[in-house]
């Protein structure tokens, strides 16, 4: 018998976790290995953040074994887990804006002067901070404010924080969403190194590229289940993945359309520009026209869409709804003109939680019911159409009159905010992000709505940062690239790798 | 292009508002009456203020958390009636730590309800500052109460040629200065103030650290008491009524976010200055006294929509720019 073979860093087995009568775990198994990247993917439901969840000691495992370095290891709070060597970076970051980049880094042990007094040692926490802060080649002064850095630096700061102690385990939930491509190759660049530093990496995300990019190995949940495990990542390809995902290939997600007819455009927009945020934007939307606005985070995109609407003014140029040129800033000419804008962040600026699901469809929509001489609701008309509603959204409530909107899912709740904006019979419905954090099910049943809108000749601007998305449902996808449209395409001439240039700025025509 | 449309002039402007509403205060009282912007009575109200300041300090600390505290006025009546009960050779020190003792109690009471049973800030210091008044009534059978000779002495006593009153508030801005930023507690209550649940999954032990914001804030209206009380030598039942508006209305005057997270020390010191001038210069144009509370209510007004007005404009001047240039 040989000596015994070194464990790996982190091993998991026959994990399952099960939330009431539902089996969101059925028995994983894998490891995570010192000094690999570990990429772990699947759709939102496939049991991917419960698996962290576990792992992170937010909540307790049913049945299953876990170790760390050979060690059972089962963390009862997140603290345990970070304690035994666990660092875990969720997606939404948490640096603390009013502290200094020090304060940030050593938030939960502060040195301090005397160990049973609660002064801080200055000089020595900036000191470890400079030793810290150089191993992710962030060069800042470590008593700056934390708020003076971009997102790529907020994020590597968050990564300098993991790496204090005896970091074995560094989990990155979705780290390169808000980073542009420059910030990556950065981050991508510290990763390596924590490899070379024999650090396991568990890296989460839903860019496929950036999986295939980074990883070792592979694995993808789909369903509780392991659909895919793989040691040789570099072998395989995104539609490999997405296989292994969604059980069917890309192009089923998306409802068949017929191309609309070209007729006078619903929207017009002529050389629209904002100082510092747009310049010089020119297009315009037809009647059943889904046009898709893609770009990096932080193109232009999203701003676009709120100066349309009229969530943000413009200084130059014109937004002709029907022949009705809107006001800069001016959301109610928007609504008059029948236009519907679903946020990027529903919860923020769509939602009403505890408003139950029939008050929240109802809320555009509640004017035009306002039939009565003192302006008094007519509530039966208003509650068929709520009814008609939520049938239409495929609304899987069971009772929406009494049922609150927080109890919704992800997807069911952002049916909600569509089928609200649907009550005011939108000419052009411009969505931002509309199926950001939706799991693969609801995705296809706002897509098939999409599709149904465009028949019905509803035109529709769609903001999306999943190409797939915008490459299965768009007619025309305009490339924004630093507030300008870089480039745009029409349905024939799609081809993923000539947007993904546009976006990056290094257009055909340049 | 002018200075104004430079966004960093105008960020710096919009930042020294405060500052800047105390210059035009007491030059308007200054041109209204001569004598307003002399010396004394500028080292006169900085002086006055001294008790705001030290209560308004503590409020910021419970405001930045996204709390408020409203016993603070009981919490001073309720330290001014015990003082006043100590026998007549109390020194100064005992005092001051009596008055501490009291307001840190009330306050550690607040923040065990708060944070053990976790019912809102806003109840919980309703109810008591009810209970804290009637606890001073109770035990001051509502007759005016006196402080020892020694702590009505301090009130007058000048170290350095400063007044006590303004040395007190100097330690204590000194103490909250440092509490804020060389301090594990301070530096966990900026964190919990620009986002408690980001703090709680960073491990900062929020419970604790809130329940701390509110017994100083309590031991600092415990201190507010003492000194106001060693310059009005005597407490009467309505000692320190409506002082928690005050130093509300001071925190916020000077900056300090109702809903948390934003502020700065300076805030409530400059907040305080800000209403002590207003009430010093009404007295000193001989205004009717009943015009008081509708001046200082209107100040405070117009200082809440400057600050909407600045925030707004700090937003439009902090908004990402995709362009360069």
């Amino acid at each position: 018998m040989s000596a015994d073979p070194i464990p790996p860093r982190l091993s998991v087995r026959g994990l399952t976790k099960s939330f009431g009568s539902t089996r969101v775990l059925q028995g994983i198994d894998f490891d995570a290995v010192a000094g690999r990247v570990l990429a772990l993917a699947g759709e939102n439901g496939s049991g991917k953040s419960t698996t962290l969840n576990i792992l992170t000691g937010v909540l307790p495992r049913d049945q299953g074994e876990v170790r760390l370095d050979g060690q059972p290891f089962y963390p009862r709070t997140p603290r345990d887990s970070s304690f035994a060597g666990l660092r875990y970076i969720q997606q939404e970051l948490n640096i603390f804006p009013n502290l200094s980049i020090a304060e940030n880094l050593f938030l939960v042990e502060l040195p301090r002067a005397v160990r049973s007094l609660p002064f801080i040692a200055r000089r020595r926490m900036h000191e470890r901070s400079q030793v810290l802060l150089e191993q992710v080649d962030l060069t800042v002064d470590p008593h700056a404010s934390a708020g003076t850095l971009s997102m790529g630096e907020r994020q590597l700061l968050e990564i300098a924080r993991a790496l204090q102690g005896d970091a074995r385990v560094l989990i990155l939930d979705e780290p390169t969403t808000s980073l542009t491509e420059h910030e990556i190759r950065r981050l991508f660049a510290i990763i390596d190194r924590l490899r070379a530093r024999d650090v396991a990496v568990l890296f989460v995300s839903h860019n496929l590229e950036h999986v295939l990019e980074l990883a070792d190995d592979v694995v993808v949940l789909r369903d509780g289940e392991i659909t895919l495990k793989n040691h040789d990542a570099k072998r395989l390809t995104t539609h490999d993945l997405v296989l292994a995902m969604v059980g069917h290939s890309i192009e089923a997600q998306f409802p068949s359309r017929v191309p609309p007819k070209s007729r006078p455009p619903v929207l017009q927009v002529i050389g629209l520009s904002e100082p510092g945020v747009l310049e010089g934007i020119d297009f315009s939307v037809a009647p059943g026209e889904i046009v898709g606005l893609a770009g990096l985070m932080g193109s232009g995109r999203s701003e676009l869409a709120r100066t349309i609407f009229g969530l943000e003014p413009h200084r130059q140029g014109e937004v002709i709804v029907e022949g009705r040129r809107l006001r800069s800033g001016d959301v109610r000419a928007g609504l008059a003109a029948r236009v519907a804008f679903l946020t990027e962040d529903r919860r923020r600026d769509g939602l009403f939680l505890d408003a139950t699901v029939a008050d929240n469809l109802a809320l555009v929509a509640i004017s035009g019911f306002a039939t009565t001489p003192l302006g008094c609701i007519n509530r039966v008309p208003l509650a068929a159409a709520v009814a008609t509603v939520g049938r239409r959204v495929k609304l899987n409530s069971a009772n929406v009159d009494t049922t609150p909107v927080r109890r919704l899912s992800g997807g069911n709740q952002q049916k909600v905010v569509i089928g609200r904006w649907l009550l005011s019979q939108p000419k052009l419905f411009i969505l931002d992000e509309p199926t950001r954090g939706i799991d693969a099910g609801a995705k296809e049943d706002i897509y098939r709505l999409f599709a149904g809108l465009s028949a019905a000749g509803v035109a529709l601007l769609i903001v999306s940062s999943e190409l797939e998305e915008l490459l299965g449902l768009c007619d025309r996808i305009l490339v924004m690239h630093r507030g300008r449209i870089a480039t745009s395409f029409a349905r024939s001439e799609f081809e993923r790798s000539a947007i993904l240039r546009a976006a990056f700025g290094q257009a055909e025509s340049a | 292009m002018s200075g104004l449309s430079s966004p960093k002039t105008a960020k710096a402007l919009l930042r020294g508002a405060p500052l800047v509403l105390v210059a035009l205060v007491w030059l308007g009282f200054g041109s209204a009456a001569r004598p307003f912007l002399t010396l004394a009575t500028l080292t006169d109200i900085l002086v006055q203020s001294s008790w705001l300041t030290v209560l308004a300090l503590g409020m910021s600390f419970v405001l930045l958390t996204g709390g408020v505290d409203l016993s603070v006025g009981s919490a001073m009546y309720l330290a001014a009636v015990t003082v006043g009960m100590e026998p007549a050779a109390t020194p100064v020190g005992l005092g001051i730590a009596t008055a501490l003792a009291v307001g840190a109690l009330l306050g550690a009471c607040n923040g065990w309800f708060i944070t053990r049973l976790k019912l809102p800030a806003f109840v919980v210091t309703l109810s008591t500052l009810f209970i804290a008044r009637g606890l001073g009534l109770l035990l001051s059978s509502t007759r005016i109460v006196y402080p020892s000779p020694a702590v009505a002495q301090l009130g007058r006593t000048t170290v350095l040629g400063v007044l006590a009153p303004a040395w007190i508030a100097l330690i204590a801005i000194g103490c909250a200065w440092g509490i804020q930023n060389r301090t594990s507690f301070g530096i966990y209550v900026r964190a919990i103030g620009a986002d408690a649940e980001g703090a709680r999954r960073a491990g900062v032990p929020v419970p604790a650290v809130t329940w701390g914001v509110y017994i100083f804030c309590g031991a600092l209206a415990g201190l507010a008491s003492l000194i106001l009380l060693s310059e009005t030598a005597a407490a009467s039942s309505a000692y320190g009524q409506n002082a928690e508006f005050l130093a509300i209305a001071a925190a916020v005057l000077g900056g300090t976010s109702l809903f948390g997270g934003r502020g700065t020390l300076s805030a409530p010191i400059m907040g305080a200055i800000l209403i002590t001038s207003v009430q010093n210069g009404l007295a000193m144009v001989n205004a009717n006294p009943y015009v008081y509370p509708v001046i200082t209510g209107a100040i405070i007004f117009i200082a809440a929509v400057i600050d909407s007005g600045r925030l707004t404009l700090m937003k439009r001047l902090e908004r990402r720019r995709i362009l360069a240039g």
